[in-house]
């Protein structure tokens, strides 16, 4: 089995900027690379925010590979540098061998995403906007329009919301258009960013299906991030915890159990191996925004 | 697929989206459109009134709101280009699709030439109407004016207007909240320093050298040779050499700089933030 995700000591930090932004526009950026949060200069008051600090990890081609942490941990940040939309500040990604850095058109031929917040331009229809993303992929109108329909009725919208303006949907409703737009590209890894949260159980199960089914029929690789522990741990092969933007533990779902099962005859659940390794437990996720 | 067919494809994306954008947002439009009208109509009006204004019976006032008519009727096509091509950052912070579009597998330039075409044929019909609504006001005398070479000088000049356009657009990317107010302080500058309503004779000293470098004040000079005297595409040359020669470098400093302010915003992450 080949490697379809490699991260290797990643490291992102936001917060200062030194002197004006036109400095910046030019300058390679250093960083500190220690620490949570690194201390402000003298000219800097505004506190660094390590977002994601010095993560490895591989996904292998095929996976279901979970991402699991609280608000804040670096989630998001970690699939946004995957998805060519931010740059590391150290380290090295590589999709498929490509390096996301000095090779992003080839990176996002081979990906697409699904965020936790479905962006799209909101007067326009779900079919005006998955015209517009497949033709960003390259894609054909006849073909697109066909499968708009095809894959939209699966995951449970009525036709004639196909033509209606997006902002008289439901918020569950945007975002399975949104699952059906990175479907449409085929990509070879599927970036879930928080795919299901906001969606009612029904909604929940039809999305998990379909996340299966990818990776069954057409062996998509799918990086998942995720607040749900039983999503985690009845989708993902493996499981990565991510606290404060590190790695804490990477296993599958029954080894990341076997390590805080003690002597206790009963299997803890996630939830307890999450409090276990980081002290913490998972807030709700609407409770404040993801870094 | 070949990559140039790819990339074909990909640009025709931007002028479908924005082709149904104009459509959903069709009341918008038909405000933008009286707006304009009212605005090119009243500076006319200016023309007709200059005798009562001056109370110099010499002005001829055929000419005079001839000249400004021109000079509206450029301006707005100009500029119209130019908000086109900034809304290329601005309307996806507004809806929160940049992330979204800059995540596709595109060349920038495929992006700025979707763009680019469709704000061209948009600004080329919206100008028109506008021509079309002020003909049937006023009492206009077009039998001199060359009507292609018009044309002809105007799209010279909007190959710069694009260049000028994507550097502006960098601004919504580099503050996400006030930068598309931002991009106002270009085409203020310009309406200024080209000579829309009155010859750049007229500016005090540093405005008029600083005219020299507007591509707006060839264009004006052209249309209103080609309009108010009838000139040739080959009498307007001295005018569309210097627009033209402004496009080929201000269109790739514009994707150079839209470039670097790209790297800085995944850098500093600044594209997740809507404005």
């Amino acid at each position: 089995m080949s490697h379809a995700v490699v991260v290797n000591d990643v490291y992102k930090q936001f917060g200062k900027s030194e002197g004006p932004f036109w400095k910046a526009l030019f300058t390679p950026r250093s960083s500190n690379g220690n620490g949570k949060h690194a201390a402000p200069t003298p000219h800097s008051p505004i506190q660094i925010i390590v977002a994601v600090d010095h993560v490895s990890f591989t996904v292998e081609e095929g996976e279901i590979f979970g991402i699991l942490g609280p608000n804040g941990g670096g989630k998001s940040t970690l699939i946004r540098l995957i998805a060519t939309l931010l740059l590391p500040d150290k380290g090295k990604i590589s999709v498929f061998g490509y390096d996301v850095v000095r090779q992003p058109l080839q990176v996002q031929r081979l990906i697409n995403r699904v965020s936790v917040e479905a962006s799209f331009f909101k007067k326009l229809s779900p079919m005006e906007n998955l015209m517009y993303g497949a033709r960003l992929y390259g894609l054909s109108a006849r073909e697109t329009r066909k499968q708009v329909v095809e894959i939209l009725l699966r995951l449970g919208l009525k036709e004639r919301d196909i033509y209606h303006p997006m902002e008289e949907m439901s918020r569950g409703m945007q975002q399975k258009v949104a699952i059906a737009r990175a479907l449409l590209s085929r990509p070879r890894l599927l970036l879930l960013d928080e795919p299901t949260t906001g969606l009612d159980p029904r909604s929940k199960r039809e999305v998990q299906a379909v996340v299966r089914e990818l990776r069954e029929v057409h062996g998509t690789t799918i990086l998942l991030t995720t607040h749900d522990m039983n999503e985690a741990e009845t989708l993902c092969d493996r499981i990565a915890i991510m606290d404060s933007g590190r790695v804490v533990a990477l296993d599958t779902p029954e080894g990341l159990k076997n390590r805080v099962r003690g002597s206790s005859e009963q299997s803890p659940t996630l939830e307890e191996v999450f409090l276990e390794l980081t002290g913490k437990q998972l807030r709700n996720p609407e409770e404040d925004e993801e870094v | 697929m070949t990559t140039l067919s790819y990339q074909m494809r990909a640009s025709f994306a931007f002028v479908e989206r924005n082709f149904n954008l104009i459509k959903r947002y069709w009341s918008w439009e038909l405000v933008w459109l009286v707006y304009s009208i009212t605005d090119s109509m009243a500076v006319s009006f200016i023309g007709l009134g200059m005798e009562q204004i001056g109370g110099a019976a010499a002005v001829n006032t055929q000419y005079l709101v001839l000249y400004l008519l021109v000079g509206t009727l450029v301006w707005r096509f100009l500029s119209t280009i130019f908000y086109w091509i900034t809304d290329l950052i601005s309307i996806e912070r507004w809806e929160g699709t940049i992330e979204y579009t800059l995540m596709a597998p595109i060349r920038r330039l495929t992006h700025m030439a979707g763009q680019t075409a469709f704000s061209l044929v948009y600004s080329l019909i919206f100008t028109g109407v506008i021509l079309i609504v002020i003909s049937l006001v006023f009492d206009i005398d077009l039998s001199h004016a060359n009507l292609f070479s018009a044309t002809v000088m105007l799209l010279a000049g909007s190959v710069s207007f694009v260049g000028i356009g994507v550097m502006a657009s960098v601004l919504p990317l580099l503050f996400p909240e006030r930068g598309s107010q931002m991009t106002h302080v270009f085409i203020a500058l310009m309406l200024l320093i080209s000579g829309v309503y009155y010859p750049v004779d007229v500016l005090p000293g540093i405005l008029r050298t600083l005219a020299v470098y507007s591509p707006a004040t060839y264009v004006l000079r052209g249309a209103r040779m080609a309009i108010l005297e009838g000139a040739s595409v080959p009498m307007l040359w001295p005018q569309i050499w210097p627009a033209l020669l402004m496009g080929v470098f201000l269109i790739p400093l514009g994707l150079w700089i839209f470039q670097q302010a790209e790297h800085y915003a995944k850098r500093t992450g600044k594209l997740h933030r809507n404005g």
